[in-house]
Order: structure tokens, then C-alpha cells, then sequence
């Protein structure tokens, strides 16, 4: 019998939902809000949302002070360069163990997975070093590496978990058509897989996007994405709130608007594997 | 073109051999089943000769040549799934045509055998659709006629109408039947329906535990069962099987007769009982009827007016009784 729902209980749900999904967008808000403001509104307390005065000055400066179009574009390139990577690499691997999975497999995932739970503060040194020798430091392919093996881990087991969802049979109809090993996985798996490549495309350039402790530490002017752009206005001239907001809000603006327009293959990315 | 003949196959998954060595020919063009309870190891069997799995030992020979390791494409065989198969993202054109373009071939053939696929297989009007788009029939026609424009040397089908409703497996049945009379290819079927079986093959391979019970033509298997086994898997209802006294006034330890070789009647015959469910088909009648000896099937004709808690005589005929050892081996 279908669970039946009070209307109380939906109200006081729904309520609790917004609730939390306002309390978790909140810090977003507030950065947009306060990108608005002059400087001395901005550090007004209690903060005069609607009566004080609303300027672009900020954005003004921030443009004016730093070249917002190239740390967009090392964003878009770092971001979708090191996915894309890590889409050649997880493509493969995760066929490899959906399909022909060995006695080590599920060991293999779960080391991948380990390398995650590490603070990547404890390989800065060593990774610090070898990008300084092979002149890696500040560049975007630098970058691209980096986060490439960053990401790698959580590309595969989305793909892991989404090929499994893909029927084994199929494959072997392939194989019995003649198709080898890259046609099978160029003209049939792959494009069964659209619907799961996007999602972890999608959800792994957001967190390369967002990826500031590697950007901020291998980079300096040239390859800086637009996370060394936010840092730059929390500098030693003392902190600024309405140009580090505006900083901000210029900065995640777009991968919020993308994460806005493919919020439902977002859900599925995460969702995948749960639902058969 | 499609001789198969397999030389001491073995398979085994880790520890467990689910196939013990076993031989097996498949003559040029016949239609051999393969028929077992589930989890005797027939689609296993299909897989090695298909080459999605690899033996454990012996070979696998077709048309005189060693395929055994050879990969599935180069063994010239296709393959019909129960689950279809088909490429979700392309369609029914696109699918027919995979195997032709794996093979490079030019635009002009590859065109040329999917019009003749399709109209072969009635399927000319859905060429530009999905498989999404089409009925469970349309798509196992669709998964045969990728089989079909790649000619193979034979054709594997693993329970390919088990995920058909019951009037459209019996239409897709026939239909099959029809297919290997117009190319006359060697078929392999896997089916677990012993009616499949019987009504498609030219040879029925029975399989048990990995085992092969017996092979011949279904009415061999049908009149001349080798064991207690192949007698009781192959016909519908299934034989009836009596032991003790009666069987060894027969001089046997077991004896079997099948319902349709049983008369019965409401005033006499050897065997007394009661019975206990009726099932009025119309054309036949299955009467289930409690006797000394347990339990006995029997299929009589539509005319039979007899019901749940009548008191019944059934007679078997003496002509048709088979008779089996201690081992279950026929007499």
C-alpha cells in the first residue's frame, strides 16, 4: 500500500526543504549582495540590505585592476582540459573493470578511492618540486595534469558505476559483430554512455573549477585560474568585502549558471547505480 | 559450410566444472537445440562455441578449422540474445548495418543486405526507427536480422523468445522454422521449453548438470528416451513414473508412461483412482488422478466429462510403457 502523506506533513516538509536549501545558498547570496554595496556599507553591521545604497563600483574596479578574461579562460581550459583527460583515461579503465572485472578490481577501486581521502597538502612538496623541474609551474598544462589526477579517481567510479548499469549483452552482441576493442568502445559503449559521460563531465569540472589549493600553489600570474583571481583580493592592503564579493560573484557566476541549466544530469551523476 | 563438432569441451568457473568433457557434432545445416533445466549448463555451452567464453579445455572446431581460441568475430557465427541486444542509439538501419560496416563493407552491399533483411523479415516500414520503438517481436527480428546479412557459417540463438508473450512466441517460432528452411544455415538453439524444442529441431541436445542425456530427432527422444531423465524433460505433460510391485510385474524397477498413453475410463481398467483436478481445454483434457502409486497425469480428449472427486479407471497402454533400471537407465 502507497505511503499516504498528510497535507500538514507536506507543508511542514516543504517548509524545512526551502528551510535548508535557502541556509545552504545563503553564503551565495550574501557574496552577491555585498558585491553591490560601497565598501563602507558592505562592513556596516547589521547590514542595511534594502535601505543602503546599490553600486556597480566594485565590479568596476575589479575590471579595471585585473584581466577577468584570461583567468576565465585558464578556468574553462584547466577545467575542461583536465576532465576531458581524465575522461580518455576513465573511459577505458572503467570498461576494463565494469566488464572484465579481475580477482583485484574491487581492491584496485578502492585504492583509487583512498588517494582521496589523502590531504593533497602532503604531496605539495614532492609535486612542487618535479613541476619546478620540468617547468610545469604556472603553465595551464601543468594545471591540467594536476587536477586531471585529482579527478581521476571519482571519473572512474562514476563510470564504473554507470557501465555497470549497461547491459554486459550488448557488448558481447558487438563483439560478435566484429567490432574489436576500440570499436566497441567508440561506437557502443560510449554513445550508451552519453547520458553518464556528461554527468561526471559536468560535476568534475565543477570541482576543478572550484579547485583552489592546487591553482593557487602552482600558479602565479600566467596560468592562474579564476580561483587565484577571488584570492588576489584578500591581500595584504587589508580586506576589501564588496571588491572580494564582487571578485567572487564574477568568479563562480558561470559554472553556476551551467550547474543551473544541467542541474537534472547533475542529479543523475550522483544518483546513478542507486536506482536500477 | 557449418559444421560444428566440439572435442572433449571442459569449462569450469573457478573450482566448479559446470561441463565435464563433452562431445558434440552439429552437421551442415541442421537445427540442433539444446535443451536442460535451468542451470544445466546449455547457454554456457552456446557461449564456448559462440567464443564469448573461453574452454577450459578440449577444441572447438568449425568447418575443419581450430576456433578454439580464436575471438567471436573471426569464428564466421552470429548471435540472437534472449535480451535482444540492440544497439539502443541507432536505428533498426544502423543495427543491421554494424556487422556489415565492422566488416568494411562498401555502402552499395551493406544497402543492398539490409533491404533484403528487412524484407525477409518484414521489417522494410520500421528501418528508421529506435529499438525503443519497437514491439518485443520487431526487435528479436531486428536482432536476426543483424544475424542474417553477416551469413555466418551458423547461427547461435540463446532462449530468444523467452522474453515474448505466449502468442507471439509461438508466431516468432514458426517464423524461425521458415528462416532456417529459406537458408538452410546451421542453427543452435538454446531453449529451456521442451515444446520450442520439439517443434524446431532436426536434433535435440538434452543437457543435465553439464551432462548430455541423449541426442536425437524429437520423436527419437520422444519414443525412445535413454534414461529416466530425457523421458521425463522431453514431452508435455510429463511421463509418469511408477515403482515398487508394479514396475517389477514389468521386470523393471521403474516404470513410465506418458499421460496421452493412458485410457481411462469410469467403470474399468488396472489402475483405480480418484480425481483430484480436472483442466477442460477443449481440445484435450488433463486429469490429475490420485492412485495406489501416487500421483498420475493423464491427457484425454476434449469429450472426457469428468471431474475433481469422480472415481476413474485408467488402463495404460502396454505397447508404450517404457521401462528403467535401478540407474534409470532404459530397458
Amino acid at each position: 500500500m502507497a505511503r499516504k502523506i498528510s497535507n500538514r506533513r507536506k507543508i511542514i516538509m516543504t517548509v524545512l526543504a526551502w528551510s535548508i536549501g535557502f541556509l545552504i545558498f545563503f553564503p551565495i547570496l550574501w557574496t552577491i549582495i555585498l558585491s553591490f554595496k560601497t565598501e563602507g556599507d558592505a562592513i556596516k553591521t547589521p547590514l542595511q540590505v534594502l535601505s543602503s545604497h546599490w553600486t556597480f563600483e566594485s565590479y568596476a574596479l575589479v575590471q579595471e585592476r585585473s584581466n577577468y578574461f584570461r583567468h576565465f579562460m585558464n578556468s574553462v581550459i584547466i577545467s575542461f582540459g583536465s576532465v576531458i583527460l581524465a575522461l580518455v583515461i576513465g573511459i577505458p579503465s572503467a570498461w576494463a573493470m565494469a566488464f572484465v572485472p579481475g580477482k583485484g578490481t574491487k581492491n584496485v577501486l578502492m585504492w583509487m578511492l583512498s588517494t582521496k581521502m589523502m590531504p593533497a597538502v602532503g604531496v605539495l612538496i614532492p609535486i612542487y618540486l618535479m613541476f619546478r623541474d620540468w617547468g610545469l609551474l604556472d603553465t595551464r598544462t601543468g594545471l591540467i595534469i594536476v587536477l586531471c589526477l585529482m579527478n581521476l579517481p571519482i571519473v572512474i567510479w562514476m563510470l564504473y558505476t554507470y557501465f555497470k548499469e549497461i547491459p554486459s549483452e550488448i557488448l558481447e552482441a558487438a563483439r560478435m559483430d566484429g567490432a574489436g576493442l576500440r570499436s566497441e568502445i567508440l561506437y557502443v559503449l560510449t554513445p550508451m554512455a552519453v547520458p553518464g559521460i556528461a554527468s561526471t563531465l559536468l560535476l568534475n569540472v565543477i570541482l576543478s573549477w572550484n579547485e583552489a589549493f592546487w591553482t593557487l600553489n602552482l600558479t602565479a600570474a600566467k596560468a592562474a585560474p579564476l580561483t587565484a583571481f577571488i584570492a588576489a583580493y584578500s591581500s595584504p592592503e587589508g580586506l576589501f568585502y564588496a571588491k572580494l564579493s564582487a571578485a567572487s560573484t564574477l568568479a563562480i557566476a558561470p559554472i553556476l549558471i551551467l550547474g543551473w541549466f544541467s542541474q537534472k544530469q547533475l542529479v543523475r551523476g550522483l544518483t546513478f547505480g542507486a536506482v536500477k | 559450410m557449418g559444421q560444428i563438432e566440439l572435442k572433449g569441451v571442459t569449462k569450469s568457473f573457478g573450482d566448479v566444472q559446470v561441463i565435464p568433457p563433452l562431445d558434440l557434432h552439429i552437421g551442415e545445416g541442421e537445427f540442433v537445440v539444446f535443451v536442460g533445466p535451468s542451470g544445466c549448463g546449455k547457454s554456457t555451452l552456446l557461449r564456448l562455441i559462440a567464443g564469448l567464453e573461453d574452454v577450459s579445455g578440449g577444441h572447438i572446431e568449425i568447418d575443419g578449422k581450430d576456433a578454439t581460441d580464436l575471438p567471436p568475430a573471426k569464428r564466421s557465427l552470429a548471435m540472437v540474445f534472449q535480451s535482444y541486444a540492440l544497439y539502443p542509439h541507432m536505428s533498426v538501419r544502423k543495427n543491421i548495418a554494424f556487422p556489415l560496416k565492422m566488416a568494411k563493407a562498401d555502402q552499395a552491399t551493406i544497402d543492398a543486405k539490409i533491404e533484403n533483411a528487412a524484407r525477409i523479415l518484414n521489417l522494410s516500414d520500421y528501418l528508421h526507427r529506435r529499438p525503443g520503438q519497437l514491439s518485443g517481436g520487431q526487435r528479436q527480428r531486428v536482432a536476426i536480422g543483424r544475424a542474417i546479412v553477416r551469413e555466418p557459417a551458423a547461427f547461435l540463438f540463446d532462449e530468444p523468445l523467452s522474453n515474448l508473450d505466449a502468442a507471439l512466441r509461438v508466431n516468432m517460432r514458426l517464423e524461425i522454422s521458415e528462416l532456417h528452411q529459406k537458408l538452410k544455415t546451421t542453427m543452435v538453439y538454446v531453449t529451456h521449453d521442451q515444446v520450442e524444442a520439439m517443434t524446431m529441431a532436426d536434433k535435440i541436445v538434452v543437457l543435465h548438470a553439464g551432462v548430455i542425456e541423449q541426442v536425437g530427432s524429437p520423436l527419437e527422444l520422444y519414443r525412445s528416451p535413454r534414461n529416466k531423465f530425457v523421458a521425463g524433460f522431453i514431452g508435455s505433460p510429463k511421463m509418469n513414473f511408477v515403482e515398487g510391485a508394479e514396475a517389477a510385474k514389468h521386470n523393471a524397477h521403474t516404470i513410465g508412461i506418458r499421460p496421452e498413453h493412458i485410457n481411462v475410463s469410469a467403470t474399468e481398467g488396472a489402475w483405480k483412482g480418484t480425481v483430484g483436478v480436472s483442466e477442460h481445454l477443449g481440445s484435450d483434457t488433463f486429469l490429475h488422478v490420485d492412485t495406489e502409486f501416487g500421483l498420475i497425469n493423464v491427457r484425454g480428449g476434449g469429450e472426457i466429462d469428468l471431474h475433481a472427486g469422480d472415481d476413474v479407471w485408467l488402463s495404460p497402454d502396454l505397447s508404450q510403457l517404457h521401462k528403467f533400471d535401478a540407474a534409470g537407465l532404459a530397458i
